[in-house]
């Protein structure tokens, strides 16, 4: 019977989020924040190591700007008054890069450019400018020539593009960005997997409620972590208080029953003693509507409290593996005693193989209720049969040769407190087809009502 | 056959046995847990009839006790809870079967009578008279040798007649005795009985004679 299982499964869920006001998933929430901090940390990162590698890149360039600057200042020299400078050729060969980067130059002599390029004087040491529409890194050094008469002041300045700077601080760049999404993916990961850890207790702890049947409020001794403690907690002691209640209501219920049973039994028996030896028709009339009454309030109280159980139990099945013959088996000797009271033959034919995963109680409940019918309506020396089908589906039916159902009004027959209108001075409830087809309907079956050729009734419980 | 009936119910109790002894059958009442026990332990019974809410404990507990002390006395309960789940805990607990008061006294008989059936072998209890041998629990006949099943309504005919040998009963009786109050029959049905008596116990030397007027009495030609 696995098609059954997604049903259940759809049922648990069902009931999960039945009459349960949601507010936002606690797994999204927890996953939100960690991947959000992770994208905040991954971002920063990315920024601050960019920023160092871009700061230490320029500090090599300043270096070898202020080396080439002070190489060339080295070889100037004050000769007849006149400033005379040999450029070396290592001050602009240690300045050559891959990125084929273009230098500039500019000797200052007492502020006045003695030679180089116009505009590149900068009174600090190190200045970023834009100069013949690049961004250039200027550094400037200054040494004072002591002459004859006047001392001279020489500045030397040396710019450099930056292509080669910026191409490296690309690489890094990229490398960082790789790094930062690399750490980000990681933690986002990790955070999944740590929520569903988180979360996975709490689904455990549902699933084990869930699972339980309508009879288990027993406590959850499982260990839970440390702060889902309260809550099961809670829980345990909420599930105590229940089934303190239920049992006191059982136990009500049923000194309630031996209250009214026991003395209804007395008058009963009295009753029927005395119908035994009364010969005045009136008195045997009046005797036998005093039994009537009796076994009539006796009946519908079973059968309503029977209903009652059905309608909780259909809500929440508890299933076990049943085997259809034995329980039908058993029924029929338990029947048997009552059938042969009025000469009925109560024969089973169960010998196809018929399993069902189904509630035994219920089961068993609805096919009584089938054999009480065919035992109240089958006429004296006849037969009832009870038959296990499994072609076309599983099915059980019950037939007896009595008058059969009347055709009008088998479609309502299953309803509630619905009674056949030949039903004639049977005692009945009206509840006994509508508890099988209840339970019918609570394993996905059905309850089919039909007239056997020969005129009976027959009642078919199909799975 | 002899009866143990456990039932606080004074009124009630009375009442089971005036019409367990109407049957033939003797009854001996306890109305405590602590007085069935030690009728158990004086008197073998053929069965015992165990109500569960009584003054001094549960009757499940003596059931419980009872079957755990190896006896095999059939045990049936009466019980004011009709809800399945209690008669299926009765069974477990080796209760043979179980009437939910209040009860027809006829079903009483009738699962009596299944029990007793399940459970022969122990204690066989024929009724002889003259060439006949009849065996209620059994429902059989014996009449010369030939075994013959009898029918539910034959078979308690015939204990009513037999257990009150040469006494009349008239028609109106034996319907009381053979039918359900609620059983909408005419005295003529009960000649059906008779007659299919009759056809039975045929070649054998226990008759049953019609007075007219008055109704059927058993009689053995001695």
């Amino acid at each position: 019977m696995s098609k059954s299982k997604p049903c259940a499964d759809l049922a648990i869920g069902l009931i999960m989020t039945r009459d349960v006001t949601v507010s936002r998933s606690l797994r999204n929430r927890l996953a939100m924040i960690l991947t959000g901090g992770a994208a905040v940390l991954a971002i920063v990162l990315f920024f601050v190591v960019r920023g160092y590698a871009a700061q230490i890149a320029q500090q090599g360039q300043d270096n070898i700007l202020s080396a080439s600057a002070a190489s060339i200042l080295d070889s100037a020299v004050l000769r007849d008054g006149q400033v005379e400078l040999d450029f070396p050729y290592a001050a602009l060969s240690m300045l050559s890069t891959d990125a084929d980067d273009r230098v500039f130059y500019a000797i200052y002599e007492d502020g006045a450019l003695l030679s180089g390029y116009a505009g590149l004087d900068i009174p600090n040491p190190f200045r970023s400018l834009t100069y013949d529409g690049a961004t250039v890194r200027v550094a400037t050094a200054s040494r004072t020539l002591i002459g004859a008469n006047v001392p001279r002041r020489v500045s030397v300045s040396v710019a450099q593009t930056q292509d080669a700077l910026s191409g490296t601080l690309n690489r890094i760049s990229t490398n960082v960005a790789v790094f930062g999404a690399g750490f980000f993916a990681l933690a986002t990961a990790l955070s999944f997997w740590a929520t569903s850890t988180t979360i996975g207790q709490l689904r455990r702890l549902t699933t084990s409620v869930t699972r339980r049947g309508p009879q288990d409020l027993s406590p959850f001794t499982k260990p839970v972590p440390t702060e889902m403690a309260p809550l099961v907690g809670s829980l345990n002691n909420l599930m105590s208080r229940l089934d303190q209640s239920l049992k006191q209501s059982e136990d009500f219920i049923a000194e309630a029953a031996h209250r009214v049973r026991t003395p209804l039994a007395t008058v009963r028996s009295y009753a029927e003693a005395t119908f035994q030896r009364v010969e005045n028709p009136e008195n045997r009339d009046a005797l036998r509507s005093m039994m009537r009454a009796i076994d009539e309030s006796s009946r519908a109280a079973g059968q309503l409290l029977d209903h009652a159980m059905v309608t909780f139990r259909a809500e929440n099945l508890e299933r076990s593996d049943v085997d259809l013959n034995d329980l039908l088996r058993d029924l029929v000797q338990r029947m048997t005693p009552i059938a042969d009271m009025r000469d009925v033959d109560l024969i089973l034919d169960a010998t196809a193989p018929a399993h069902l995963h189904g509630d035994p109680i219920l089961l068993q409940n609805a096919l009584r209720n089938l054999l009480d019918n065919a035992l109240k309506y089958a006429p004296a020396d006849s037969r009832i049969m009870v038959r296990v089908q499994t072609i076309p589906s599983l099915s059980v039916d019950v037939s007896d040769e009595g008058r059969g159902f009347r055709l009008g009004e088998i479609d309502m027959l299953a309803d509630r407190f619905v009674r056949g209108s030949d039903s004639g001075g049977q005692i009945g409830s009206g509840l006994g087809l509508t508890i099988a087809k209840d339970v019918a309907a609570a394993h996905g079956g059905r309850l089919i009502l039909t007239n056997t050729p020969r005129g009976g009734a027959c009642a078919t419980l199909q799975f | 056959m002899k009866y143990l009936l456990v039932e606080d119910n004074i009124e009630l109790a009375r009442a089971i046995c005036s019409r367990m002894s109407l049957d033939g059958h003797l009854v001996d009442h306890a109305a405590l847990i602590s007085e069935a026990v030690d009728y158990a332990n004086a008197g073998e019974y053929d069965l015992i009839l165990l109500d569960i809410m009584l003054p001094d404990g549960d009757g499940r507990s003596f059931l419980k006790q009872h079957r755990a002390g190896k006896n095999n006395t059939p045990v049936i309960v009466l019980t004011a809870r009709s809800q399945v789940s209690d008669r299926i805990s009765m069974l477990d607990l080796g209760a043979d079967d179980y009437v939910t008061k209040p009860f027809d006294h006829a079903e009483l008989q009738a699962r009596c009578r299944a029990v007793l059936r399940r459970n022969a072998g122990s204690a066989q209890s024929s009724i002889q008279m003259g060439n006949v041998e009849f065996d209620p629990v059994g429902g059989h006949l014996t009449v010369k040798g030939n075994v013959i099943n009898l029918r539910n309504r034959e078979l308690r005919l015939l204990e009513v007649l037999m257990n009150a040998r040469g006494q009349v009963f008239s028609k109106h009786k034996l319907v009381d005795r053979l039918f359900s109050y609620d059983d909408d029959v005419s005295e003529n049905a009960v000649e059906v009985y008779i007659g299919r008596l009759r056809k039975h116990l045929d070649g054998s030397d226990v008759q049953i004679k019609t007075l007219r007027g008055l109704g059927y009495r058993l009689d053995h030609d001695a």
